[in-house]
């Protein structure tokens, strides 16, 4: 019957493919236009100022709890870290529990899931827009960034559902209910509702269009221009066969080969960096002074600042309650272990990952900049800074990465394309989750999510990054509204799971197997 | 004080001449025989959400299968020929699972079987009894 359906689903795709293809071009400008006049309303609802300012509320609204969090839970990041990394080795896990999920499998699924396109392709937008002073803000959203990401994760394990087959589901859906109710607050349910839609959208923007929009770009950089529609049906076809037609093999694989390119990733930014450190003091400068003048950029230095933390934001997904999801599966009797260890999530993503693509596009000189002021040399409409290759995006870190070492753009093209591959993979389980708990579990429900799912990836591949970029950011922002109200709420829980828990860390009831 | 016999089981030809070794030695010495079989498991593994989800049950039913196919089996074998017998089923790397049991339960010798290919992925990964060979903390048998 499951066969019959996929096979019946392809059939019809390649049909329509078929027919599109005789006006390739026109088709994908068909779809870019379609999707930009149908989302932008959401987009200018989630992006708009505070009223007689120039500064998104969003953005405000996440620094802000970022910040409450960081000081509600006494400085939890730099608190716990040291614990967190023993979490994660293994130094509390009783051996009987082998077998299990171990909070390093939690993390690393967790940081698959995040790793991805945000880190690359991400970072080139917020340094090509608002120079290298935005690295200075996306390192500070990044380190903030960790304590949310600890309450949401505590809050995700705290409250999680455990059915008799064995088969565990966490995630905000699950603790704006159950805790709401628990703390005797009402609008839980409608909260959980509110989070569901937007996760699903958000699923089918950040966590997919934006990954497929970028990996088509990175493609083309290599192989030269062709229409987008083509990597969208390939890519389509692809994650179809694994999420539909359940090919284990592939995703295991791809969960295999991501932490080593991202190792690969990291490893080369370094030699990059060693190969110009005369410049490493120089970047430094740029990056503290442009967080701080902006250097010229568009907006100055709150220009900086809102794609710092825009794009931190957006890569390591802190408050938007994504991770809760992944995070939850974890065996443990201690729900703020788990927190702890996500700690450790925007660190790896943000803190490392990130700055060093920012270093790598700054020190290698790929935005051009005045002689004679030191500011940055805008674009003809003024909306980004000029670069070497007249590049953004993806395009821009490849040449950034290319400028050192010639042919980097395919090891680039070959983890751009797995990170992406593998965001969209969690992401299609993230909004799988918030679909079944919106409609009911059930085979057929869930084949029309996986399918549309797959629609998405052939949709973001064809329209160009514009329109795309900002849906995604809206529908991902539009999780955290919710899910962070659900946080602030529910703080106190996490604030008395941690004091029982570190008061016995230290009088030596909860003690490391040897 | 009962001497106790460590043997690795997974079910194989092998696996089986090794309980009949160790049988044999338990009832020369009035000992018993504690049966072990190890499902090789890493946490340092990578796993999709999916899998993340599934995990447990996933445990219950293969530590179920593994007790009626392999485990029950063969403890009524082994108690049939007079021998104490007890069974263990544990997650990990199968040879340091296998004597850190050894070492808790005072076990006095350990048996395990060897396939004996000796193929590329041995060569290069090394085998349960090439292990327990530099690794084991008491007498070790290696049944070809």
């Amino acid at each position: 019957m499951k066969r019959i359906f996929s096979s019946a689903a392809l059939a019809v795709g390649f049909g329509f493919f078929a027919a599109a293809s005789a006006s390739a071009q026109s088709f994908d400008e068909t779809i870019n236009n379609a999707f930009a006049s149908s989302t932008g309303w959401f987009v200018t609802l989630i992006f708009s100022n505070f009223p007689g300012t120039s500064f998104p509320w969003i953005v405000g609204w996440l620094v802000v709890a970022a910040v409450v969090f960081t000081v509600y839970f006494g400085l939890i990041q730099f608190r716990a870290f040291g614990h967190a990394i023993s979490l994660v080795k293994g130094d509390y896990s009783d051996p009987n529990d082998a077998g299990e999920v171990s909070h390093f499998q939690a993390l690393a699924t967790a940081l698959s899931g995040t790793v991805g396109l945000g880190n690359i392709a991400g970072v080139a937008v917020a340094v090509g827009i608002g120079g290298p002073g935005a690295t200075f803000w996306m390192i500070l959203a990044g380190l903030l960034g960790m304590a949310t990401k600890f309450t949401e994760c505590t809050l995700g394990v705290k409250y999680r559902n455990e059915y008799p087959n064995g088969k565990v589901s966490g995630g905000p859906m699950y603790y704006l209910t159950k805790g709401f109710a628990e703390v005797g607050k009402p609008g839980g349910k409608i909260l959980a509702v509110m989070f569901a839609i937007f996760c699903i959208l958000g699923s089918l923007g950040g966590g997919n269009m934006f990954q497929a929009n970028q990996a088509h770009a990175q493609l083309t950089n290599v192989f030269g221009p062709y229409p987008g529609w083509i990597t969208g049906v390939i890519f389509a076809f692809i994650v179809f066969i694994v999420i539909v037609g359940g090919v284990k093999s592939i995703a295991r694989v791809t969960e295999k080969i991501v932490p080593f390119m991202g190792i690969l990733y990291v490893g080369t930014a370094l030699i990059i960096l060693l190969m110009n450190f005369d410049r490493i003091g120089w970047a430094f400068g740029q990056i503290f002074a442009g967080a701080f003048t902006g250097l010229g950029v568009a907006g100055g230095f709150v220009g900086a600042l809102i794609q710092g933390f825009r794009r931190a934001a957006f890569s390591n997904e802190a408050g938007v309650g994504s991770a809760a999801i992944a995070h939850s599966a974890v065996r443990t009797s201690e729900p703020i272990t788990e927190g702890f260890v996500s700690l450790l999530e925007p660190l790896i993503d943000t803190v490392i990952v990130c700055t060093m693509t920012a270093l790598v596009i700054t020190i290698t000189g790929q935005l051009i900049s005045d002689p004679a002021t030191g500011n940055y040399v805008l674009n003809e409409a003024g909306t980004a800074i000029q670069t070497v290759g007249d590049v953004s995006g993806v395009a821009l870190t490849s040449a950034a990465f290319s400028a050192s070492f010639g042919g980097f753009q395919y090891v680039l093209a070959i983890a751009v394309v797995l990170f992406a591959f593998s965001t969209m993979l969690s992401w299609s389980y993230y909004g799988l989750k918030a679909w079944t708990y919106l409609l009911g579990e059930g085979k057929a429900q869930e084949l029309i999510f996986k399918s549309i799912f797959c629609l998405f990836v052939i949709i973001g591949a064809a329209a160009s990054l514009g329109p795309v970029i900002d849906f995604s950011d809206a529908a991902i922002f539009a999780m955290a509204v919710v899910n962070i109200i659900g946080l602030y709420v529910l703080m106190p829980v996490v604030k008395r799971e941690l004091n029982s828990y570190w008061s016995r860390l230290k009088s030596g009831e909860i003690r490391k197997f040897v | 004080m009962t001497e106790v016999i460590v043997v690795g089981y997974d079910g194989s030809d092998v696996a089986k001449r090794a309980i009949d070794f160790a049988v044999r030695q338990a009832t020369a010495q009035s000992g018993a025989v504690l049966v072990v079989h190890v499902l090789e498991w890493s946490a340092y593994s990578f796993l999709t959400p999916q899998e993340l989800e599934e995990r447990h049950g996933r445990r219950k039913e293969e530590i179920e299968r593994a007790e009626t196919a392999l485990m029950a089996p063969l403890k009524q074998t082994i108690a049939a020929a007079g021998v104490p017998v007890e069974t263990m089923i544990r997650y990990g790397h199968v040879a340091k699972t296998l004597c850190d049991i050894a070492k808790k339960q005072g076990a006095t010798q350990m048996v395990v079987g060897r396939d004996g290919s000796g193929g590329l992925s041995s060569r290069v990964f090394g085998s349960v009894a090439g292990s327990l060979v530099q690794m084991a903390p008491v007498p070790c048998t290696i049944v070809p």
